[in-house]
């Protein structure tokens, strides 16, 4: 499958990916806006392709089950579906309280 | 019922006041207080900082005082959970739960506090006397109480 050139307007197909916490710390981004390369549909394609970005991401996303997600400000797990997904944020588990 | 993410402290007996005034429904007030300890595991701690992710932090919150409403005979119920850097002895978090029976209202802060502290997105940082930091872990036994709950409800 040969990938198309981006042909859409400005923002059309992009999406927001946001860091927390050592994620954040790590990968020194806080929020990026882009548009995923085609195939990625769930949550765990969404981790394996942070795990094979290249530096620093590949060294954050190294042990994937120690990573949480949300989609859309939801608890999401490994096989939910990312394609109507507006923004998705990467996290560790949480320690409030 | 009503969920807040604060900076600022809040002051107890004033919280209180407003949630129980005027709802003479209400039997029992049950009221947990989360604080900053002084020290962890033997080192002195500086400073505590907590990060948070604004919108689901409130989303999640709300949630899970709903959880809370459908579970117990509650009257009101308030969350409250500060953000930024915190000192030893701070307060970092107030639930407080109303019900007509105590009974309902001491199981369903220790409920709140249980979700809470399983899915509300906060994370903690210490910072030691020494200037070293360090990312608080997630605990098991949190993750244990609340599977307990869920499996309750079955």
């Amino acid at each position: 499958m040969t990938e198309k050139p981006n042909t859409a307007k400005p923002g059309a197909g992009e999406i927001v990916l946001r860091y927390f916490a050592w994620l954040r710390e790590r990968t020194g981004v806080s929020e990026e806006r882009l548009i995923l390369p085609p195939g990625i549909l769930t949550v765990g394609d969404l981790l394996r392709w942070q795990s094979q970005r290249g530096h620093p991401f590949d060294q954050a996303f190294a042990k994937p089950e120690a990573i949480r997600v949300a989609i859309d400000h939801t608890h999401a797990k490994a096989a939910a579906s990312i394609v109507s997904a507006r923004e998705i944020a990467f996290f560790p588990p949480v320690t409030g309280g | 019922m009503s969920v807040r993410v604060l900076t600022a402290d809040f002051a107890i007996s004033e919280e209180m006041d407003r949630l129980t005034s005027g709802n003479t429904e209400i039997g029992g007030v049950a009221l947990f207080v989360g604080k900053v300890r002084g020290d962890v595991d033997g080192e002195a701690l500086a400073s505590m900082t907590l990060e948070h992710y604004p919108g689901m932090t409130e989303a999640e919150l709300e949630r899970i005082e709903g959880e809370a409403q459908r579970r117990f005979e509650l009257s009101a119920s308030l969350i409250i959970h500060r953000v930024g850097e915190l000192k030893p002895g701070d307060n970092i978090v107030l639930v407080i739960t109303c019900a007509p029976h105590r009974k309902h209202a001491f199981a369903a802060a220790e409920f709140l506090m249980d979700y809470l502290k399983m899915y509300a997105p906060f994370w903690k940082k210490e910072t030691f006397a020494n200037g070293a930091t360090r990312w608080v872990a997630a605990r098991d036994s949190d993750d244990e109480a609340a599977a307990a709950w869920a499996a309750n409800s079955e």
